[in-house]
């Protein structure tokens, strides 16, 4: 009915999308449809123009249009069969006004003068009716035209060039390598993305982008019948702004870690990490069940990049702050306040946390934004003290600046723009230190890997994480696998426990790739860099229950 | 016009099968109309519509199939749709799991649409917005709120004769009211079918006392508590939640595989055990005037009532038509709404006979924990009061709880009167012993 359809994939694994669904946006299509050029950027400057001029005629005082086309492949494998081959390409045109100071949108699929004109009309009635009630008129940060510029992600394999059937003897591979080394059950998927954007604005920025990402994961499941008991472990891989080469696997960009534990940086092993993952699903299966306490935990990248997400990134959105996402996502605890005080205690000394849309091959790496601002980076957190938020073009007066962050973006052709969170990430330390190093110096801890449970109130306070993978550490040295690991903290204690991180070899990328927020929700894809973190005397209690 | 009728529907799915040369061909024709206005400060933030109108076409050779989808309806179009969708089959590897297509099937006469939904506009939706705004800026409190309307229409046809047509609307409302000083904050949700029976001023008069109600919370310390949860607390439009996670669980081939909370220890599923209070009886209607459905699946599989739960046991599970074949078992689809069947007590009565305990009115970011016990994770949200002698006596701090929907249809005390929440109709429930396991500051 609507344009995205939700469909429950049973080849997900409840730990691969912890029981969420995934958009589909656009219409199904044929293969090689989604190999055909799009429409030449002369044509698309053409039209751009159109819709400037229309929207300028009828009283908009600013405009920006965004010609895209979207194109997804997801494919969905379990055991020995595909399941489904998506592949779907969404396209059309979304205008945005400003007029009596009040924000106007509108969109739609009829790319043609007659259609854009009359969109562009839409989207400036829309603002003047909207200006009646509106308590205060937009203050749009200054942003200098780029002009003609163009910007594509850096990849060296277009995962749409590589034959679907490539990809399926990739996913049997896996799954067979799961299923041979003890899993009872896999499903495994992959998802590609491909956003061709075309940006124009009455600022004079005309912004050609060809934004590709990439995420192949699974889930194994052992199952023992006898005992009643089931384990599962999901894929270590992180979700990543590349192309297929990805999957490549290198060895260069594998860390070793302890107990045959191995860290994946730009290169991914899928077929050895469904090896590992039936062996370790097979060994929770008699685990030792954690015993509740306080303990100090080494987290892993794969792992931390969730933490963060959830008790950093979420509550430095300004919008967030502003009650703008009070009836859905909620609020933060972070308010203009604290900011303002420059000296609130976010986390410890040690704590250096980044914002960005510039890191090669995170999922967040653009030129522009999407509303005409060139990618940068900037300090959220500087040496413990939270020192700024996350602002588009009419945030940035709020805070006191000038220039936009350009952390704005929209899912699709037909969804306004809004601020999304841009790659949030811990710096490492300048200091030499491996997980091995930091192990060492840990007298009770557990060392935790990938990305579990994950649950936080509305106004990021109060979390609990669980994981894939739990060791418990005693003495310096891992003794065994623990089960029933979930972790609490508030965000402020847990922050300021922060005790030591890992230096720059060990500094890994973790990515959420269908991020939702606002009403009528938007996904987004973000990445998390950190190095293997420790966090001291950490609530940590036991999940097991009986039914 | 994004809404085909029955007639037009027909006309065009016929076309399209009489292109048809593959051993089995499907065609499913989809469109409607949703709309929206969000505000946010007590400001309207955005609004906005839009249409959809879309085909698909399955074709099938053997166990091969594929799919190709189109907006246009001409006869060039829905000609060449098929054509692709039959090369995309031709290539596609084979299916072991493929089921053929069913033939004509019976439907029941089910009325989820209400042409008062279907003529909403954009002045309708503004005045919505106004009937809940209004009331807030005029008490200082701040309003947040989203209604969003559909209105749409699904179509199924194939080349074994099956033919399926459903008109439906809905409309969804939700409203978070903050306090100035933010230490408050309430929440009402509604949704329904036929939006003549939606007032979004009654719906945020209830946000409003409640956020006026909750300014300074008290801690209370984590732990085991009788606790009276609101409908709203039980299931979401937006979000996972604890009693939709329950219902959603029932599907047979997890159970059969060893992989779910109904797997029988030693193999075999948990079908005909009594694993909740004999009070809980848990089933789907498409017939039910409140929370009324199409008649049939996606697959084309007739929706009828069906007995998930009956007093406390677990009587049907839900299967794809693979797995029943292959379990030589009828193929009962997951239901397209559910009702819990409750008593006659009102919320307000549940509160009265409560000695001590908590009202919960929403819970958020609900996660699944552990699979193997169904136990989730997640917090009490926008209104959360203690109960002495049987009235509210004052606001709590909200709690993070780690609880399974099965261990609380074992620990009930009572069951009030159902009402329609997220397109099911549920029951407030009261519960004791339900796990809260530490206090968050947020409000």
């Amino acid at each position: 009915m609507n344009r995205r359809n939700f469909i429950q994939q049973a080849g997900l694994g409840v730990g691969a999308l912890m029981g969420a669904s995934v958009p589909i946006v656009g219409n199904a299509v044929p293969l090689e449809r989604l190999l055909e050029p799009g429409v030449d950027v002369a044509i698309k400057k053409r039209m751009a123009d159109i819709a400037l001029n229309a929207a300028r005629s009828r009283g908009a005082t600013y405009t920006d249009v965004r010609i895209g086309r979207y194109l997804q492949q997801f494919l969905f494998t379990r055991e020995k069969q595909v399941q489904t081959i998506t592949n779907a390409e969404s396209y059309g045109v979304g205008i945005r006004v400003i007029a009596n100071g009040t924000w106007g949108f509108s969109a739609t699929s009829d790319v043609t003068p007659d259609g854009i004109a009359k969109c562009a009309e839409t989207a400036v009635a829309i603002a003047k009716a909207n200006s009646k009630i509106q308590n205060e008129p937009v203050q749009l940060a200054p942003q200098k035209g780029v002009g003609e510029v163009t910007w594509k992600t850096p990849l060296t394999k277009n995962a749409f060039e590589i034959p679907v059937q490539q990809k399926v003897d990739l996913l049997m591979k896996v799954n067979n390598a799961a299923l041979d080394n003890g899993a009872a059950f896999v499903t495994s998927n992959l998802f590609f993305i491909n956003e061709q954007k075309y940006f124009a604005s009455t600022d004079g920025s005309y912004i050609d982008q060809d934004v590709h990402r990439i995420w192949p994961t699974f889930t194994v499941t052992a199952v023992d019948r006898a005992a009643g008991k089931f384990k599962t472990r999901d894929a270590l891989s992180s979700p990543m702004g590349m192309g297929y080469e990805y999957l490549d696997g290198l060895a260069s960009e594998k860390i070793p870690g302890p107990n045959g534990l191995v860290g994946y940086r730009n290169s991914y092993d899928m077929v050895e990490d469904a090896t590992l993952a039936a062996k370790q699903a097979k060994e929770k299966m008699t685990a030792k069940s954690v015993e509740a306490g306080k303990y100090d935990l080494v987290l892993d990248p794969n792992h931390l990049g969730l933490t963060i997400h959830e008790s950093v990134g979420h509550p430095l959105e300004l919008d967030r702050v502003l009650g703008y996402e009070a009836n859905y996502a909620g609020t933060s605890f972070a308010t203009l306040d604290k900011w303002q005080s420059k000296n609130f205690k976010y986390g410890s000394p040690i704590v250096n946390i980044v914002a960005d849309k510039t890191q090669v091959g995170s999922l967040g790496a653009v030129g522009y934004d999407d509303e005409g601002v060139p990618a940068k980076e900037w300090n959220l957190i500087k040496d413990g003290i939270l020192v700024n938020y996350q602002a588009i073009r009419d945030q940035v007066a709020i805070i006191g600046e000038k220039e936009s962050h350009g952390c704005c973006y929209a899912d699709n052709w037909d969804s306004v723009q809004f601020q999304r969170m841009p790659n949030v990430s811990l710096k490492p330390s300048a200091e030499k230190r491996s997980v091995q190093d930091m192990i060492k110096g840990v007298d009770k801890g557990i060392y935790i890997i990938g990305r579990g449970s994950f649950s936080i109130d509305q106004q990021r306070y109060n979390f609990q994480f669980g994981g894939q993978l739990f060791y418990e550490i005693k003495n310096g040295q891992i003794v065994g696998m623990l089960d029933d690991v979930a972790y609490q903290a508030n965000t402020l204690e847990f922050w300021n426990s922060c005790a030591q991180l890992c230096d720059k070899d060990d500094y890994r990328t973790f990515g959420s790739f269908f991020d939702g927020k606002g009403q009528p929700s938007q996904v987004s894809a973000v990445s998390h860099g950190s190095p293997t973190t420790r966090f001291n005397g950490v609530n940590v209690i036991n999940t097991r229950r009986k039914i | 016009m994004a809404i085909l009728s029955k007639e037009e529907a027909k006309r065009i799915a016929d076309k399209v099968l009489s292109f048809a040369k593959a051993d089995e061909t499907s065609v499913t024709i989809s469109g409607g109309r949703t709309g929206n206005i969000r505000y946010a400060r007590n400001s309207v933030s955005t609004s906005g519509e839009s249409n959809n109108l879309s085909l698909a076409v399955t074709s099938v050779f053997g166990k091969r199939s594929g799919t190709a989808t189109i907006n246009e309806l001409d006869d060039d179009s829905l000609a060449r749709t098929v054509r692709r969708a039959e090369e995309i089959a031709r290539l596609a590897p084979e299916n072991p799991e493929y089921v053929p297509m069913l033939g004509p099937q019976k439907y029941l006469n089910t009325k989820p649409y209400a042409e008062t939904t279907a003529k909403i506009d954009p002045a309708y939706r503004a005045q919505a917005a106004f009937d809940s705004l209004d009331p807030c800026r005029k008490k200082n409190l701040t309003a947040a709120g989203y209604l969003e309307d559909s209105t749409g229409f699904f179509a199924l046809a194939n080349s074994k004769g099956l033919w399926a047509y459903n008109q439906q609307t809905s409309a969804e409302f939700s409203i978070t009211v903050r306090t100035a000083d933010g230490l408050g904050s309430g929440y009402a949700t509604r949704d329904v079918t036929d939006v003549s029976k939606l007032s979004t001023r009654e719906a945020t008069e209830i946000a409003m006392q409640k956020a006026m109600a909750s300014v300074s919370a008290r801690a209370l310390e984590p732990g085991k508590y009788t606790v009276i949860m609101e409908p709203a607390a039980l299931v979401s439009n937006t979000d996972a939640s604890l009693m939709a996670a329950l219902v959603r669980s029932m599907d047979a081939r997890s159970a059969d595989e060893g992989r779910s909370f109904l797997s029988k220890k030693g193999g075999g599923t948990r079908l005909g055990e009594k694993l909740f209070d004999e009070r809980v009886t848990i089933y789907s209607d498409p017939m039910n005037s409140e929370v009324p459905t199409s008649a049939f699946s996606g697959d084309g599989r007739p929706l009828e009532r069906v007995t998930w739960i009956e007093k406390g046991v677990v009587k049907n599970m839900s299967y794809s038509r693979y797995w029943a074949e292959k379990k030589g078992v009828a193929a009962i689809p997951p239901g397209g709404n559910f009702i819990m069947e409750g008593g006659t007590q009102s919320l307000a009565d549940m509160i009265k006979s409560t000695e001590k305990g908590i009202l919960v009115t929403r819970l958020w970011y609900i996660r699944p924990v552990d699979p193997q016990t169904l136990l989730y994770t997640g917090l009490t949200r926008d209104g959360t009061f203690y109960i002495e002698n049987g009235q509210i006596k004052f606001p709590v701090k909200n709690f993070r709880f780690n609880e399974s929907p099965v261990i609380m249809l074992n620990n009930l005390e009572a069951i009030g009167r159902p009402v329609r929440i997220g397109g099911n109709l549920v029951p407030p429930l009261k519960i004791r012993d339900f796990t809260f396991s530490s206090l968050s500051d947020a409000v």
